[in-house]
C-alpha cells in the first residue's frame, strides 16, 4: 500500500516536472548572462497556443513543437530588444511580456478556435519489455518522449555552461560585464543569445503542456508554472542539477496532494493544494544565505560609456 | 613572440562628452621600449585618452597610427588584435571565476567552442615565469589581495598578446614597497621591448619609472618631453596650472581628554569573516589621528562600528565617556559624532535632494528648524545661504540637486554640514579621494581648522602624504588590528609602508 502510494507519487510527478525543468534551464542561461526575464510565463502561454494551433490545423505534432520554439525565440528577441538595446527596466519588461503572451494567446484562441477542442498530440511511449518491469518500469520506461529530452538536457546544459568557452562568456557577462567587455567579448551579443535560448526552452515547455500533457489549449494553461520556473532558478543556485532538484521537489509535492485526493485520504483539500507552493517558499527562504555564486550583474543593463 | 609595436602615435585627438570638451587636440607618441607617464589631475582627460586608444570610447576627431599606419580601434577586441592591452584602475576581473578562467575569457574570443584550459594554463605560466610574477592559476579572484589581482591583470594582458601596455593609476591601492616592486617589473618589461603608458598623478613615482612625460590639463596637452628635464615641483605646477601649497598641521604638544575610546572591538565584515579583531584605539580632543593601511584591512568596518551601522560583536566604544556600543546611528550623532564618509555621493548625501535639504539632513528635527511636524522655511533658507557662503560651495542656487555638483563641491556640502554641528569627534574617511589638488587643499585646511577648534579628528586614508602632512599621530591598521601607533614626527614613508605590509620586527 505504502509502496504503491509512493510509486504513484513518482509516476504522477515526473510528467509534471517537465515544463518546469525545461523553462527553468532556459531561464538559467538568461539569468547567468545577467538578464532577469520574468516573462517566461507569457512565452510559455503563447507558444503553448501556437503549438496547439499548428497541430489543430496541420496535424503535425513535430511541426507544432518547432513552431512553439520559434515563437519562444521571437519572444526572447523581443525581451532583448526592449531590455538590452533600449535598456528598459528588466522586471517591468518581463511583466509586460507576460501580459502580452497571456492576452494574445487567449484572444487568438477565442477568435480562431473558440471552445475546448482536443488534439492528437504526442503520447507516452511504451518501451517493450522494460516498461513491464515492476516499479521502475512505469517510472523510467513509460514516459512521454519530451520527458527524456528534458532530463537529457540537464547534463547538456551543465556542459554548455561550465565546459565551453561560450558558457564561460555567459558567466562572465552576467557577473562583471565590464571585465568581459574589456577583453573583447560582445556583451550585448551574449545576452541576446542567452535570451533566445531561454525563449526557445520556454517555448518547448509551453508546447509540452498543450501538445503532450493536456492535448488541448485553455486560457491560462500554464497556471503560474513560468513564475515557478523563475523561482526554481534561484532555488537551484543557477545550476542545472539544482534546478532539476527543485523541479522534482515541487512536482512530487504536487503529485502527492493530487494522490491524497484520489485515495480519498481524510485531509483538508484546501491545505493540500498549497503544499507545493509553501514548500518552494520555505526552501527559498532557507537557502537564501549562500549568495556568492549568483550572477552579480543580474538585472542591470550594461552601458560602456556610463560615467558614474 | 610576435612582432612588437615600434611606434604608436595619437594625432590631434578630440573628444566631447555632453557639455564638456574632455580632450582638445591632444597628440602623443611612444616608441618601442619607452615608458610614457601620462600626468594630470582628476578630470584632466588621461583616462579618456587611454579609453580611446583601447576602443572603449571613440574620438570625435583625430587619428591613431601604429608603425605609421592608421588603425581604427572600435572595441577592446580590435585593440587586443593590434596588441594593445590595458590594466584598468578598477580591475576588470570576474570575482567568482578562477585566475585561469579570467585569462581564458579573453583568449577564446575567436577560437573554438570547447574550453581548452590546458592551453591557456601553459601560455600563462610561460609569461608568469618569464617576468617572475607568481600567480596561482586555480585561485578564485575574490580570494586574492589587491596586489595579487594586479599581477593577474598584468599576466592576463601579456598572455592575450599585448606588447603595448596601458596602466591606469596602477599604484593607487599598493603599499610603497609594492609600488617599488611594480616599478622594477615595468622597467624589466620595457627592456624586453614592450612599450608602456603609465597614468598617474603621483609625481615621485612618475619620475622614477618613466622615460618620457606628457602632462594633460583640462583636456589639453600642456607639456611633453623627456622625464629628466623638469623637477617634481615644476611638474606639479604644470598639472595644476598654478602654485600649490598643501597645508601642514602646525606643531602642537598639548592635547585634550580622550574623546573616542575604542576598546578591543570585534566585528564581522560583509563576507561574514572577522573584519575587526580586537581593535584598540584612543583619540584625543584637538588632535588628528591618521589610520594608515592597505584598503580592506578593516577601515570600512572601523568607520561603520563607530557610526553605529555595523554590529559590534565584542568590545566597547566610548564617546566622551558615554558608551555608544551598538547604539542607533541617530543616538550616536546626538552624542556628538560627525562623519565624512568614503562614498560621498551615496552615503554622505542624498543625491536627488537639493543642497539646502542635504545641509539640514542631521538637524531638521531640532526645534530650531521645525515646529511640530512643519519645517521652518525661512530659518532653513537663511541657514543654507549662510553655509553656502562661508564654505564657498559653488552651486547655481540652494535648490540644485547634490548629484549635479562636482566631487569637490559635494565634499564641501558634507564638510559644511558636519563641521557646523561642532561634533566632539569627526571621522573623515578618504576625504580627498577623487578630488583635484585645489579641492584637496581646501579639505585639508578645514580639517586643520577643526583640529584647532578642539575636535578629535580621525583621518582614514590610503594617501601616505596626506597622513604625514596632517596627523599628530598615525595608527597603522593591519588585518583588523592596530599594529602600531607612531607619532607624526617619527613616521616616514618607509616605516609606514613596512607596517602596512604587516612587518613589525624590522630592526
Amino acid at each position: 500500500m505504502i509502496v504503491q502510494f509512493l510509486v504513484g507519487i513518482i509516476i504522477g510527478g515526473i510528467p509534471l516536472s517537465v515544463s518546469l525543468l525545461l523553462a527553468g534551464l532556459g531561464e538559467m542561461f538568461t539569468q547567468r548572462s545577467g538578464v532577469f526575464n520574468l516573462g517566461v510565463e507569457g512565452i510559455m502561454m503563447l507558444s503553448a497556443f501556437i503549438g496547439f494551433f499548428t497541430v489543430y490545423t496541420i496535424g503535425s505534432p513535430i511541426l507544432g513543437i518547432i513552431a512553439a520554439m520559434a515563437v519562444g525565440a521571437l519572444m526572447g528577441l523581443l525581451m532583448g530588444l526592449v531590455s538590452i538595446t533600449f535598456k528598459a527596466e528588466q522586471g517591468i519588461t518581463g511583466i509586460g511580456l507576460f501580459m502580452f503572451g497571456w492576452g494574445l494567446s487567449g484572444t487568438l484562441f477565442r477568435v480562431y478556435v473558440g471552445g475546448v477542442t482536443t488534439i492528437k498530440g504526442i503520447d507516452g511511449i511504451n518501451i517493450p519489455v522494460l516498461s513491464k518491469l515492476p516499479v521502475i518500469g512505469p517510472i523510467l520506461f513509460n514516459q512521454n518522449p519530451l520527458v527524456y529530452v528534458a532530463y537529457i538536457l540537464v547534463p547538456v546544459a551543465s556542459w554548455l555552461l561550465f565546459k565551453t568557452s561560450w558558457g564561460l562568456k555567459v558567466r562572465a557577462v552576467g557577473t562583471t560585464p565590464a571585465a568581459a567587455d574589456t577583453v573583447g567579448i560582445n556583451v550585448v551579443k551574449i545576452r541576446y543569445q542567452s535570451l533566445v535560448i531561454g525563449g526557445i526552452m520556454a517555448g518547448l515547455a509551453g508546447a509540452y503542456l498543450s501538445i503532450c500533457q493536456a492535448h488541448l489549449f485553455a486560457d491560462n494553461i500554464t497556471a503560474g508554472r513560468g513564475f515557478i520556473a523563475v523561482a526554481l532558478v534561484y532555488f537551484g543556485r543557477w545550476k542545472p542539477s539544482g534546478i532539476m532538484g527543485g523541479a522534482l521537489l515541487f512536482s512530487m509535492a504536487h503529485s502527492f496532494q493530487r494522490l491524497i485526493q484520489v485515495y480519498g485520504i481524510n485531509f483538508p483539500y484546501e491545505i493540500a493544494v498549497i503544499i507545493p507552493y509553501v514548500l518552494v517558499i520555505v526552501v527559498l527562504a532557507l537557502t537564501w544565505k549562500s549568495q556568492s555564486l549568483g550572477p552579480l550583474a543580474l538585472g542591470k543593463p550594461y552601458d560602456r560609456e556610463f560615467r558614474g | 613572440m610576435a612582432e612588437r609595436i615600434q611606434q604608436l602615435e595619437m594625432k590631434h585627438i578630440s573628444k566631447r562628452f555632453p557639455g564638456v570638451l574632455a580632450l582638445d587636440d591632444v597628440s602623443i607618441t611612444l616608441k618601442n621600449g619607452e615608458i610614457l607617464a601620462l600626468l594630470g589631475e582628476n578630470g584632466a582627460g588621461k583616462t579618456t585618452l587611454m579609453n580611446i586608444l583601447y576602443g572603449l570610447y571613440h574620438q570625435d576627431e583625430g587619428t591613431v597610427l601604429i608603425d605609421n599606419e592608421v588603425i581604427h580601434v572600435k572595441s577592446p577586441k580590435d585593440a587586443l588584435l593590434h596588441k594593445i592591452g590595458m590594466v584598468h584602475q578598477h580591475f576588470m576581473l570576474v570575482p567568482n571565476l578562477t585566475v585561469l578562467e579570467n585569462i581564458a575569457l579573453g583568449y577564446f574570443q575567436n577560437t573554438r567552442f570547447k574550453l581548452d584550459l590546458g592551453l591557456v594554463r601553459k601560455k600563462m605560466m610561460d609569461i608568469s615565469v618569464r617576468y617572475d610574477m607568481a600567480v596561482n592559476p586555480d585561485a578564485y579572484i575574490w580570494q586574492l589581495s589587491v596586489g595579487e589581482q594586479q599581477r593577474v591583470e598584468l599576466v592576463k594582458t601579456l598572455t592575450l598578446g599585448a606588447n603595448l601596455l596601458i596602466l591606469d593609476e596602477p599604484t593607487a591601492a599598493l603599499t610603497p614597497q609594492q609600488t617599488d616592486e611594480l616599478i622594477d617589473l615595468l622597467k624589466e618589461m620595457a627592456k624586453d621591448n614592450n612599450s608602456i603608458i603609465f597614468i598617474s598623478h603621483k609625481l615621485n613615482e612618475v619620475k622614477t619609472v618613466s622615460s618620457k612625460i606628457a602632462v594633460l590639463r583640462n583636456g589639453k596637452l600642456v607639456h611633453e618631453g623627456p622625464t629628466g628635464s623638469y623637477s617634481v615641483t615644476e611638474l606639479a605646477e604644470q598639472m595644476a596650472g598654478r602654485q600649490i601649497n598643501l597645508p601642514k598641521s602646525p606643531e602642537k604638544s598639548k592635547f585634550g581628554d580622550v574623546m573616542l575610546d575604542i576598546k578591543k572591538v570585534w566585528a564581522h565584515n560583509d563576507q561574514g569573516a572577522w573584519g575587526l579583531q580586537g581593535l584598540d584605539l584612543q583619540l584625543k580632543a584637538g588632535e588628528i589621528l591618521g589610520i594608515a593601511g592597505v584598503s580592506g584591512n578593516g577601515q570600512k568596518e572601523l568607520a561603520d562600528v563607530i557610526n553605529g551601522v555595523r554590529k559590534v560583536e565584542k568590545g566597547d566604544i566610548l564617546l566622551d565617556n558615554w558608551n555608544i556600543t551598538n547604539h542607533s546611528a541617530q543616538k550616536i550623532i546626538d552624542q556628538g559624532l560627525g562623519y565624512i564618509p568614503e562614498d560621498r555621493l551615496h552615503e554622505g548625501t542624498l543625491p536627488a535632494f537639493s543642497v539646502r535639504e542635504n545641509l539640514i539632513l542631521k538637524d531638521y528635527t531640532t526645534s530650531q528648524m521645525s515646529s511640530s511636524i512643519f519645517l521652518k522655511k525661512k530659518v532653513i533658507d537663511s541657514f543654507a545661504e549662510d553655509l553656502i557662503e562661508t564654505f564657498n560651495i559653488k552651486c547655481p542656487d540652494m535648490y540644485t540637486s547634490c548629484a549635479s555638483l562636482s566631487g569637490g563641491n559635494i565634499q564641501k556640502v558634507i564638510l559644511a554640514r558636519e563641521i557646523t554641528r561642532k561634533p566632539k569627534v569627526l571621522i573623515a574617511a578618504y576625504p580627498i579621494r577623487g578630488l583635484d589638488i585645489g579641492a584637496a587643499e581646501y579639505v585639508h585646511q578645514r580639517l586643520i581648522e577643526a583640529r584647532g577648534a578642539g575636535m578629535a579628528v580621525l583621518l582614514i586614508s590610503e594617501e601616505l602624504e596626506e597622513i604625514l602632512d596632517l596627523c599628530d599621530r598615525i595608527a597603522v591598521i593591519y588585518e583588523g588590528k592596530i599594529l602600531k601607533v607612531l607619532s607624526g614626527s617619527e613616521a616616514d614613508n618607509r616605516k609606514l609602508g613596512l607596517l602596512m605590509a604587516g612587518v613589525t620586527d624590522e630592526e
